[in-house]
């Protein structure tokens, strides 16, 4: 079974948290299909958070089709994990990515600048207060 | 009335002890099932409005219901729904914690002893034990337990937490949150620790200068503000409908918290747009605020910061759910 994590400094509803470390938990494999999320009972004794909150990301993973609530007995997942690219695809990707790490130091980015700017293309554009500050400032339109 | 629109409703409820007023023009509207954090400094009327909600301090002025019961007509059996917990958390210290649960039994006609057993079996603390003898710790944890026995419907919690240490908050909240999922009850909660309510609390007020700055759920309190930064010089680019709630000037930079106008009651924050915030100027770098920084704003604000409103908020309290 899944365990969660918070992170209160990272800006990303709690909620949206427990998303996406149920859909990463899928992806790697962590939760397969019939496996049990924990019971919101439990989590709220895991990570100190509002009951309601869990209930929701429960909600949106329901509605996403990754999991199934069932009266009575809890929630499991019922996907099948995201195919992920072909191990000689990741192998060439990462190749690829570590020569433009390269490029960018040779530029002359730190570390946190590499960090920043990939954050900044993984992450859709307007969604993190973090990305906000680093690049875009002032100019965009706040959406949430 | 069986299932109220809200769990607590006031209006306009205030408190005055000879001349001062503790608590003056509150207004807002908790629906149930929410775990609802009270924030403000010493003195700004926390433990006032709680105690009147409670039942055991009548308002000077003003309306309030709880669990939909007007002020001055709560009946033995909704007292029986509401647990109250006291900043002073009262036990008798000569009492065995069994003996304290003997007479918790006798007064509550819904005390559940299963549960309370078995909150105390979880946090080690032995029903033998002599209250004066404990931890301040697990003296809360014996008050809190008290408080949860009578499976309340609304729980008024003042300052449940305070000088705790992190192990023994952490377990005292871990209590109160299995029981609001097993009863579904409502929460209002004091404290000043606002990080620890960021999780915890869907819903938010601040009190400050006995009266309410803010009131709302925390979604729409979080999607309503903006921090900005700029030029000491320019002027800021706050909304049309919207007031600069803290403007904070250290030698060339602006820091300025800003909220928009009145969001939409009764619809949840994603169905509404962004609350009336595109801050399109380049002089200004826009981020999104947490509740630490917006709560330190409002309780460093000014009341002359905010816009004189017509009516119930002209004295500058700042709904956020309007009604």
């Amino acid at each position: 079974m899944i365990r969660f994590r918070l992170d209160p400094r990272s800006g990303v509803p709690a909620y949206r948290q427990l998303v996406d470390q149920v859909r990463q938990a899928v992806r790697l494999g962590l939760l397969q299909p019939g496996d049990q999320l924990p019971p919101v009972r439990e989590v709220v004794t895991q990570i100190t958070i509002n009951p309601n909150t869990v209930h929701r990301a429960y909600r949106d993973l329901e509605s996403e089709g990754l999991v199934q609530g069932q009266q009575g007995r809890g929630t499991f997942v019922l996907a099948a994990p995201v195919p992920a690219a072909a191990p000689e695809q990741v192998a060439e990707l990462h190749r690829e990515l570590v020569a433009w790490v390269g490029k960018a130091r040779a530029a002359g980015l730190d570390d946190e600048g590499i960090a920043a700017l990939v954050a900044l293309s993984v992450r859709p554009p307007g969604t993190s207060a973090g990305a906000t500050r680093m690049a875009e400032t002032g100019r965009e339109e706040i959406a949430r | 009335m069986s299932t109220p629109a809200a769990a607590v409703e006031t209006l306009g409820l205030g408190k005055r002890y000879g001349h001062a007023w503790a608590l003056q023009d509150c207004s807002f509207r908790l629906p149930p099932g929410r775990i609802a954090g009270l924030v403000g400094p010493n003195g700004a009327g926390k433990s006032t409005l709680l105690r009147m909600l409670a039942g055991i301090s009548t308002p000077s002025a003003g309306e309030m219901s709880v669990l939909g019961w007007p002020a001055g007509t709560q009946s033995t059996e909704t007292l029986a729904c509401i647990g109250y917990l006291d900043q002073d958390r009262p036990l008798y210290r000569g009492f065995r914690v069994s003996e304290m649960l003997r007479f918790g039994r006798e007064l509550n006609p819904r005390w559940d002893d299963t549960r309370a057993r078995r909150h105390l079996d979880d946090l080690a603390i032995s029903p033998r034990s002599r209250i004066g003898r404990l931890s301040g710790g697990q003296q809360a944890q014996v008050a809190l337990t008290m408080c949860l026995a009578k499976r309340p419907e609304l729980l008024l919690l003042d300052e449940p937490v305070a000088a705790l240490d992190p192990l023994a908050r952490d377990d005292l909240m871990h209590i109160l949150l299995q029981s609001v999922v097993d009863d579904g009850a409502t929460v209002l909660l004091s404290s000043h620790a606002v990080a620890d309510l960021a999780t915890v609390c869907d819903y938010v007020i601040i009190l400050s200068a006995s009266r309410v700055q803010l009131a709302g759920d925390l979604d729409h309190v979080l999607a309503s503000h903006r921090m900005l930064l700029g030029p000491a010089a320019a002027a800021p680019p706050v909304p049309a409908d919207g007031a600069v709630v803290s403007s904070v000037t250290t030698g060339r930079q602006t820091t300025m918290i800003v909220r928009a106008g009145q969001l939409i009651a009764g619809q949840p924050a994603s169905a509404q747009p962004p609350a009336g915030l595109p801050i399109a100027d380049p002089a200004w770098e826009v981020v999104e605020p947490t509740l630490d920084e917006i709560v330190l704003a409002y309780l460093r604000h000014r009341p002359q910061d905010l816009p004189q409103r017509p009516g119930r908020w002209a004295r500058g309290a700042a709904p956020v759910e309007a009604r």
